[in-house]
């Protein structure tokens, strides 16, 4: 029998969540000349309209896990349905897009085979026959190749972007799809969610700004948010930050950019004191052009910015704001 | 309510950090380490939860002797006790092999809540605290926004992406990850500082845990660090403060078209 490769295909609200597709894209290169067959894996209940839109993707074959159990994500009962597939089918890769939901389980179930997870890969090579996966350390400074030990089934997911969505290779027909039984008891499901729900609308809608003046740690104190306030005011545009100064309180909550606050594209993001982690490039790559200012010259916020200025903002920004204000007067 | 909290030491944020010369990790020497940040949430949490209900934080911290300051910073904050867990087979450890050690000296504890930061800066794993909880067999949460105790149980609110929430409830004991932002974590003070010389503190090896250390055997191993490739030409602006303001400005303006 072929090698398989199971994909965890994540849906939320009735709908197959982009992730998904990205973590299909991701299976089908990496199985690529192996031979081995992308199967897909869909948890839930009542999923067969989702089953059916997947069955159209490219892959051998569609394995859907239903019960009412299953209506609602809960570690406890996902990771027990998906750890009897696996157990059923043995693969040798469990692959997942790095989302908030697989952050909250794939490490356990993974655990729960004796196996390890590497999460939040970057992407992959080839040398010999080892297959190396490359993660980011150090809150993005470094990169890591990282390779697994001992026996499959091996665990893997890629950070959102890391393969594209629409490089999946549509199939010609569809795809079997089959059920499998699997034994959830309700003892077994331990937590209880809640509806999801969205603080007091957000006054700030960044997304839509044309130019952003993003605040980092590098800002130091509370006091000097002024500089970047005045900065923001002379190219006309939105103050916003990341998240350990919405923590710290110097900035309201809805002005965060990142993966846990806002997700941006201004045509101009001046970055000031923003070491630029993973969580913050999410939510801010998609700007067109990016300044950043920092005193690291190996802050990763440096690996996406278009113009770098490698110095203490606090000396760079008075001089830049005079000659922003001097240029749009003439 | 008798809380573990999972401490870590990593190097200092603002520390300069390069890569060894075996392309394996980081150069250690000479750099400074503080305890890791959404841990020390994990912590003030810990005692918030501990001067509401009564009962005892325990940090427990793997790691070398230098991790002691790590602990010395949290007994100081109102800790009760410590276990530190140092042994030269917990070194290098995985995700996989941390958690198993973790999970083997808080398991003797028998605890009602086992907190973790939700990842640590160096790593970056995310994954200790939920291993940790499928290995003590413990319901789990992640990215923890808040705590409320509930009956017999807890009810915590859990971020997800893009600004959305979620209320959870779950019975004790529990294992959450805490994100960062919970709360505002306190200053020790000279009272607790004094106070903390006389806390117990135990430090335990494989041996004592009665670890079998072919069970940290590791799931997966980092063959090389090194400076990420810039996947942007960035185009640095040089010179004096102000000559770098006017060649900026003369290139957003003529170049990017920006302003």
């Amino acid at each position: 029998m072929a090698e398989e490769f199971l994909v965890y295909a994540e849906h939320q609200d009735g709908k197959l969540a982009r992730p998904t597709w990205e973590a299909v894209a991701a299976a089908q290169q990496l199985a690529g000349e192996s031979g081995a067959a992308c199967v897909a894996v869909i948890v839930g209940d009542n999923v067969s309209a989702l089953s059916q839109e997947l069955a159209g993707a490219g892959l051998q074959e569609i394995l859907t896990v239903e019960s009412p159990q299953l209506a609602h994500y809960t570690p406890d009962g996902y990771g027990l349905a998906l750890r009897q597939v696996i157990e059923k089918r043995q693969p040798r890769y469990v692959i997942f897009s790095h989302t908030y939901q697989v952050r909250d389980f794939a490490p356990r179930l993974a655990a729960s085979l004796d196996r390890g997870l590497i999460g939040d890969s970057l992407g992959y090579r080839r040398e010999d026959e080892q297959t190396i996966f490359v993660r980011q350390v150090f809150q993005g400074k470094f990169s890591a190749d990282v390779e697994f030990r001992g026996e499959p089934p091996y665990f893997v997911s890629f950070q959102a972007g890391a393969f594209r969505e629409d490089s999946v290779e549509r199939g010609q027909g569809q795809a079997k799809i089959t059920p499998v039984e699997i034994d959830v008891p309700p003892e077994a499901i331990r937590t209880r969610p809640q509806e999801k729900f969205r603080e007091a609308k957000q006054a700030v809608d960044l997304s839509q700004a044309e130019i952003i003046v993003a605040v980092g740690r590098g800002i130091k104190k509370p006091e000097n948010m002024e500089l970047a306030q005045k900065l923001a005011e002379a190219l006309g545009g939105e103050i916003g930050a990341s998240r350990p100064i919405c923590d710290s309180g110097w900035l309201p909550m809805d002005r965060q950019i990142g993966s846990s606050g806002q997700t941006v594209a201004p045509k101009l993001y001046v970055a000031l004191g923003i070491s630029g982690a993973i969580q913050h490039q999410v939510g801010m790559k998609g700007s067109r052009t990016v300044v950043a200012v920092n005193k690291d010259r190996e802050a990763p916020i440096f690996d996406i910015a278009t113009y770098g200025i490698a110095g203490d903002l606090f000396e760079v920004v008075p001089p830049l704001i005079e000659e922003i204000k001097k240029a749009k007067s003439g | 309510m008798k809380i573990v909290v999972c401490l870590k030491q990593v190097p200092s944020r603002d520390a300069n950090l390069r890569v060894n010369s075996a392309s394996t990790w980081i150069e250690k020497a000479d750099i400074g380490f503080e305890v890791n940040e959404p841990d020390v949430y994990a912590l003030e949490e810990a005692l918030r939860l501990k001067e509401k209900l009564g009962g005892e934080v325990i940090v427990c911290t793997l790691g070398p002797a230098r991790a002691g300051q790590a602990i010395k910073e949290a007994l100081a904050k109102g800790a009760d006790r410590a276990l530190h867990l140092e042994d030269t087979a917990f070194e290098n450890l995985d995700a996989h092999g941390t958690a198993r050690v973790l999970a083997t000296a808080i398991g003797k504890e028998n605890p009602d809540l086992v907190l973790t930061g939700l990842q640590s800066d160096d790593f970056g794993f995310a994954q200790t605290g939920v291993i940790l909880a499928e290995m003590l067999n413990l319901p789990h949460s992640t990215i923890v926004m808040e705590i409320q105790p509930e009956g017999d149980g807890l009810k915590v609110k859990r971020e997800l992406e893009g600004g959305w929430f979620q209320w959870i409830e779950m019975p004790l004991p529990a294992v959450l990850t805490i994100q960062s932002g919970i709360n505002k974590p306190r200053y020790a003070t000279l009272k607790g500082i004094m106070a903390a010389k006389s806390k117990p503190l135990q430090k335990l090896t494989a041996q004592d845990l009665g670890l079998d250390t072919e069970a940290l055997k590791p799931r997966q191993v980092i063959s090389r660090v090194y400076v990420p490739e810039k996947t942007a030409q960035t185009e640095f602006i040089e010179g004096s403060p102000k000559e770098i303001a006017e060649r900026l400005v003369d290139k957003l303006k003529n170049d990017a078209r920006v302003i």
